[in-house]
């Protein structure tokens, strides 16, 4: 398989509504920033590859075809990805996939979503056929998850104010970030209203318009640039309604964190990873992927959150950036992992860097928390 | 210019109308409900139950064919009590969306729980189903109204969890 790497990172800034530039605009100025990281011109791109979440969340059917002059795509080849909240993470290892497997040598990929232009929330929520009309949204759905997990690990509440807490101080760090709320603790959450209980108005995820795009290229076109090595990539699905799930510890999640670990020779997670970007939307997640993803065993995922440890200083650093909790373009929001992952082992993470990071990790999960998309990148290809 | 003439967006609304085709396997279980009646459907593979059924099982890939008649009674797998609007939802909060796990299936589905003080509901709590009047069955589990509590011991939920055997 050819090697590959990520040689340009490009972001949006984040906000509720981005209303200075149309769909087409805020795809483009991921793209050119991540172009200008790169250093290379639109004749190096040999294919672009487009994710975005559900088409419902803007009401734009086919984004790909309204965007195919904005993103490049014009005599290229154009591919376009959906696996919900996991698409930027799905989108990411598309691309990648089609380097190492030698289709394209350089792949440009870009993912976005402009929530302002509709409402997430009413698409998540329809009337489905045969069914009382009582579902409300992606906390609405994830809220029956965490409290189970609450209750079988008889963790405290306070830990879910302290994700939402540490997420939006690293955002504070992060110009880019959607929520900045200087002065935030754990009473400033405690005493926002409750949403989906558990859960609380800052320990959810804002609505962000945004796009992130990574220039992808093949090892023998990486020259003298900063490069994050793809060391291991994976995506995994499960069945939404099967017997024998365990939504508060999807297998798929497991699986799929096991392949990256085993293709990039990572033998425990806790100690040979640096830093992690893990797909956080609602504040009890951070525990809860601390578990799936093998960093500690089932139930020890809330201690390590009290005790600092994914701090931005602390023995696994997660979600530096500030993560989805502090911005959330959703189709984007998996490849802003991935992107901040690279950006963190290339040592371009500016004051949200996490000192000699080498290897990270990058993550999405989406849908009914049954798709799964990762990643590990290192600074070295050793 | 007016503040209105200013706009920098315009607003298009979309209106999508869905006709479902329920498939075989739906078609039989809608049929029973518009009759009052529960009826899930077992792998004939690994067994799980499914309820509603979709028609096959997606552990295993095969069609569910063995009609399994069920009760109303069940307990809450977990539960979140909704305190916000959502937009094109016709309820008003707050109320609870439960997973309801009926005795006999192996998957749960979202139902509303009422007749309790939402501080008192637990998981694992017995509950059962409170119909419509028979004259306003359709072909829905709107049907059931909601489920209600009902002096039972509690379920431990870990003992739910599928396993084939």
């Amino acid at each position: 398989m050819i090697q590959a790497g990520v040689i340009g990172v490009g972001q949006t800034k984040y906000d509720a509504k981005r209303r200075d530039v149309s769909m087409g605009g805020l795809v483009r100025e991921a793209i050119d920033n991540a172009m200008l990281a790169a250093n290379v011109e639109w004749d190096a791109i040999d294919a672009v590859i487009l994710g975005k979440a559900p088409d419902m969340f803007e009401g734009v059917v086919m984004p790909e075809l309204y965007l195919a002059d904005a993103i490049g795509a014009v005599g290229k080849p154009v591919l376009r990805v959906h696996t919900a909240g996991s698409v930027g993470g799905s989108t990411g290892v598309i691309a990648a996939t089609h380097v190492c497997s030698g289709q394209f040598k350089t792949v440009l990929t870009v993912t976005f979503e402009k929530q302002s232009e509709s409402n997430a929330t009413w698409a998540l929520s329809p009337r489905y056929p045969y069914s009382p009309h009582i579902n409300a949204g992606a906390g609405g759905y994830f809220a029956p998850f965490i409290r189970e997990y609450i209750r079988r690990y008889d963790a405290p509440e306070h830990i879910g104010w302290k994700v939402a807490v540490k997420d939006r101080l690293n955002a504070l760090k992060n110009p880019l970030a959607h929520l900045h709320i200087p002065g935030i603790d754990e009473k400033m959450v405690s005493d926002t209203p409750m949403l989906w209980e558990p859960l609380r108005y800052l320990e959810s995820c804002p609505s962000s318009d945004g796009a992130c795009a990574m220039v992808i290229t093949s090892k023998d076109l990486v020259g003298s640039r900063d490069v994050a090595w793809i060391k291991g990539m994976a995506v995994r699905s499960e069945g939404t309604l099967s017997a024998g799930r365990d939504e508060v510890n999807p297998q798929a999640g497991i699986d799929c964190a096991k392949d990256i670990y085993d293709q990039a020779g990572i033998t425990n997670p806790y100690k040979d990873i640096d830093c992690a970007e893990i797909y956080v939307p609602f504040s009890w997640y951070e525990p809860m992927w601390l578990e799936n993803l093998g960093f500690c065993d089932l139930g020890e995922g809330w201690k390590l959150t009290d005790k600092d440890a994914t701090a931005i200083d602390g023995e696994i650093p997660f979600n530096m950036s500030g993560g989805v909790m502090s911005s959330n373009p959703i189709g984007a929001s998996g490849m802003i992992r991935f992107g901040e992952a690279a950006l963190q082992v290339m040592g371009k993470a500016n004051d949200h860097q996490v000192e000699d990071a080498k290897v990270a990790m990058g993550h999405a999960y989406g849908g009914a928390a049954q798709f799964f998309a990762m990643w590990i990148v290192s600074s070295s290809l050793d | 210019m007016s503040e209105e003439e200013k706009k920098d967006y315009a607003e298009s609304p979309i209106n999508l109308e869905y006709h479902y085709t329920a498939g075989s396997a739906t078609t039989r279980f809608l049929n029973q409900v518009k009759e009052g009646k529960i009826v899930g459907q077992s792998c004939p593979k690994c067994s799980a139950v499914y309820v509603p059924p979709r028609g096959s099982c997606p552990r295993c890939g095969v069609a569910t064919n063995i009609e399994v008649p069920l009760t109303d009674k069940g307990c809450i797998e977990s539960f979140t009590i909704v305190h916000i609007p959502i937009p094109g939802n016709p309820i008003v909060p707050p109320y609870v969306c439960a997973m309801i796990r009926l005795d006999g299936a192996n998957i749960s589905f979202l139902h509303l729980i009422q007749g309790i003080d939402v501080e008192e509901i637990r998981i694992g709590m017995r509950i059962q189903a409170v119909w419509k009047p028979k004259d306003e069955w359709t072909h829905s589990l709107e049907n059931i109204k909601w489920f209600t509590p009902i002096d039972e011991p509690d379920v431990d939920v870990a003992t739910l969890r599928f396993e084939e055997s």
